[in-house]
């Protein structure tokens, strides 16, 4: 009996230190929660290895220098591409524990925070730390929110961008310039298949899909339309858009059928390895690119997606400053940091991508962001609903489930009305 | 007073898992069916109650009545899978075979993998590439020349979900073949004598003798596969990850409670609660009376 009991007490007291080891860990990121005056400031953001936690740790050799006073304590959450950072965060925001900031993409996926008050406004800061002058007033305005900005974007990246494989179009016969416009895209298509390559345009899984359909509403419908589609001032269930969603359907009669298993890497994979002519994607690919050892203009070729020419279709991460952050001064020191020249320097040369800024040295950046920079400067910009910057999460996962039906089902009709729900 | 001896003690002892329980589960339960009649589409507080709209809209919606009939599609196959791996195994082990030890670890082992770690490697076997570019089962079926085989296993548009339940039915088949055996073996002996004796071939002997007693083990691991498919949620994030195709009802939840539409989500979850419900209860209430009878 005796020993039965000390087994139990044994046992309770390792429920309990695995309970304790348990909080440990679950908490460790929050430590700056209790830490006022003590000058942590606890950052939150998915970006754990890569490019992107080389760029975090680039922002943050430029804070410990700006920011002595402060110390950076790293809440980043792994996995999912974001979506288990994002559930902590919504359950700290819930419970009143914000981190002192969070990373999230500038523009329409914020507004579900705004909404709920969650977010404290910027603008003043914006005038202190001179980011009005030295971030683009396009995309300024583009982040406004009835007045009041909310976030101050780290970097800037392109979505309507065709990644080609200039041997495959040699061959075939087609020049490796952009086509102009998606009429042309098709022809050229119909030309890849005659010659022998059963699916040119490579595309992944629903959010890959996504992304082709935006460039294709974009280059139908002209920018101010297309902006249009996601402040209600363009009607979803316009002539317009259904012919539009057909040349899109039209599109997806080219691409691979095993789509649903890939994820983008693989689509660029096809590309580069021949089996297919393009892929529409991010900018990003550019760095994948050039991690995998290819050459611009000998391997690959880039251009923006056929009949969107001159116009940028952005997106950004940026950082925030939440409602009852613990360390509000240290908060603002990060935020200072992350919209400075050399914040937006250190993160974007080793994150791959260019900064929000207007006053970059282009010298400072590879062949692929120079031209984007260039671009950037001189191009209309457009929103980008598969990467946040158009519409809320909520939207977002809408059409990504509207799209994927339409993967197997190519049924337009019922993608224009799913997408005019989502718009709801 | 000599009664409260008499089951104090053991109150004392349950208590904390009572209140445990009655917090982590029941609580929570009802504040999910709570949240699940309100507004909350949004990560501000709920403003008002709306009745039964949640569940409405959720009826009316084709996303959900998708996941509804993948789910379906899956747990038939599952269930019919599993147990006919399971019988068949149980029966041929039963029927004396020399290592039986060794193939009723090997049978079962793979239940001790979880669904993550044997979706990765689905993922990979259930390739849908074909032909030159084939991979995973695929390609095998193309190295040994049975091409006509080869299938976009989960990507098809229609029965996919039947190939998302392979890695399933491999992993608990071992399951369901334990359950059987004890069954098998829990059959007394005399039984079987006495049917010989009587003059009954071995086919009706099972017909007649053996399977009737196996019913209420059928039932059991109807029961236990039924509502692990009902729940189904880690495997389909390891092999397709949340996407329409694949999508069933705890995805679509854990899709919407991202999205911070809490409402439909909570709304998602009760659903599927009152469907494992419907199979688990009937279940648990009929043991219930079994065991009142003995």
């Amino acid at each position: 009996m005796r020993r039965t009991s000390a087994f139990a007490g044994l046992a309770i007291a390792g429920l309990l230190l695995a309970a304790c080891g348990d909080d440990g860990d679950g908490t460790e990121g929050t430590g700056a929660g209790t830490g006022e005056g003590s000058g942590e400031v606890e950052v939150f953001t998915w970006w754990t290895e890569g490019g992107e936690k080389a760029g975090l740790d680039g922002l943050v050799a430029t804070f410990e220098e700006e920011c002595a006073d402060f110390e950076f304590v790293n809440g980043a959450v792994a996995g999912g591409a974001g979506a288990n950072a994002k559930q902590v965060l919504a359950s700290r925001l819930q419970t009143n524990d914000p981190p002192d900031t969070f990373q999230a993409h500038a523009g329409g996926e914020l507004l579900d925070y705004i909404n709920a008050g969650q977010l404290e406004g910027l603008s003043e800061r914006y005038e202190q730390w001179g980011l009005t002058d030295s971030i683009s007033a396009e995309l300024l305005e583009a982040i406004t929110v009835d007045g009041e900005i909310y976030s101050v974007p780290a970097n800037v990246h392109r979505a309507n961008v065709v990644w080609a494989n200039p041997t495959v179009l040699e061959e075939a016969g087609l020049s490796t310039e952009a086509p102009a416009s998606v009429d042309d895209w098709l022809a050229d298509l119909e030309t890849l298949r005659e010659s022998g390559i059963q699916a040119p345009l490579a595309v992944a899984v629903d959010w890959t899909q996504t992304m082709l359909l935006e460039a294709v509403l974009l280059a139908e419908l002209g920018t101010d339309a297309f902006n249009g589609l996601w402040d209600g001032s363009t009607d979803w269930g316009s002539a317009e858009v259904t012919a539009a969603l057909e040349k899109y359907g039209q599109l997806l009669e080219y691409a691979n059928d095993d789509r649903a298993s890939l994820d983008w890497p693989d689509a660029v994979n096809k590309v580069t390895a021949g089996e297919a002519a393009y892929h529409l994607m991010g900018d990003w690919t550019a760095g994948k690119m050039d991690a995998d050892g290819l050459t611009p203009d000998e391997d690959y070729v880039w251009w923006p997606a056929p009949g969107t020419d001159g116009v940028f279709q952005w997106l950004a991460d940026s950082f925030v400053l939440p409602v009852g952050a613990p360390n509000p001064a240290g908060t603002e020191c990060w935020l200072e940091v992350v919209g400075s020249y050399d914040g937006q320097k250190e993160f974007n040369t080793k994150k791959g991508s260019i900064p929000a800024r207007t006053d970059t040295d282009p010298a400072d950046y590879g062949p692929y962001l120079q031209s984007a920079l260039e671009d950037w400067g001189s191009s209309e910009l457009a929103f980008s609903l598969a990467h946040g910057s158009a519409a809320p999460i909520g939207w977002i996962d809408a059409t990504n489930s509207a799209v994927g039906q339409f993967s197997s089902s190519g049924d337009v009709a019922q993608l224009q009305q799913q997408l005019e729900a989502a718009a709801g | 007073m000599r009664k409260i001896k008499s089951w104090g003690p053991g109150l004392l002892l349950v208590a904390p898992s009572i209140v445990i329980i009655g917090i982590f589960v029941y609580v929570l339960i009802a504040a999910t069916a709570n949240e699940s009649l309100t507004d909350r589409h949004s990560a501000a507080p709920a403003e008002n109650y709306v009745g039964l709209e949640n569940y409405v809209n959720l009826l009316d919606d084709d996303r959900f009545i998708h996941s509804l009939r993948n789910l379906a599609i899956m747990t038939v196959v599952f269930v019919a899978g599993t147990l006919f791996f399971g019988v068949l195994w149980a029966f041929l082990l039963e029927k004396g075979v020399k290592g039986e030890g060794f193939f009723r670890s090997t049978f079962l082992f793979p239940m001790a993998v979880s669904f993550v770690a044997s979706g990765v490697v689905w993922r990979w076997l259930l390739n849908s590439a074909q032909g030159e570019n084939a991979g995973g089962l695929n390609a095998l079926f193309g190295m040994v020349g049975l091409d006509f085989l080869q299938n976009p296993w989960w990507s098809h548009p229609d029965w996919g979900m039947a190939a998302m339940a392979i890695p399933a039915i491999w992993q608990l088949s071992g399951y369901v073949m334990a359950l059987f055996l004890a069954g098998f073996r829990g059959i007394p002996h005399e039984l079987r004598e006495a049917g010989r004796v009587d003059g009954a071939s071995e086919a009706q002997l099972y017909r007649h003798v053996i399977f009737p007693q196996l019913s209420p083990v059928a039932l059991t691991a109807l029961i236990i596969i039924g509502h692990m498919s009902m729940k189904m949620f880690d495997l389909i994030m390891a092999v397709s990850g949340a996407q329409f195709l694949t999508e069933v009802p705890a995805v679509y939840m854990w899709q919407s409670l991202l999205t911070n539409d809490y409402a439909k989500a909570a709304a998602i979850a009760i659903v599927l609660l009152v469907v494992v419900a419907v199979l688990v209860v009937p279940y648990l209430v009929q043991n219930a009376r079994a065991e009142r009878q003995r």
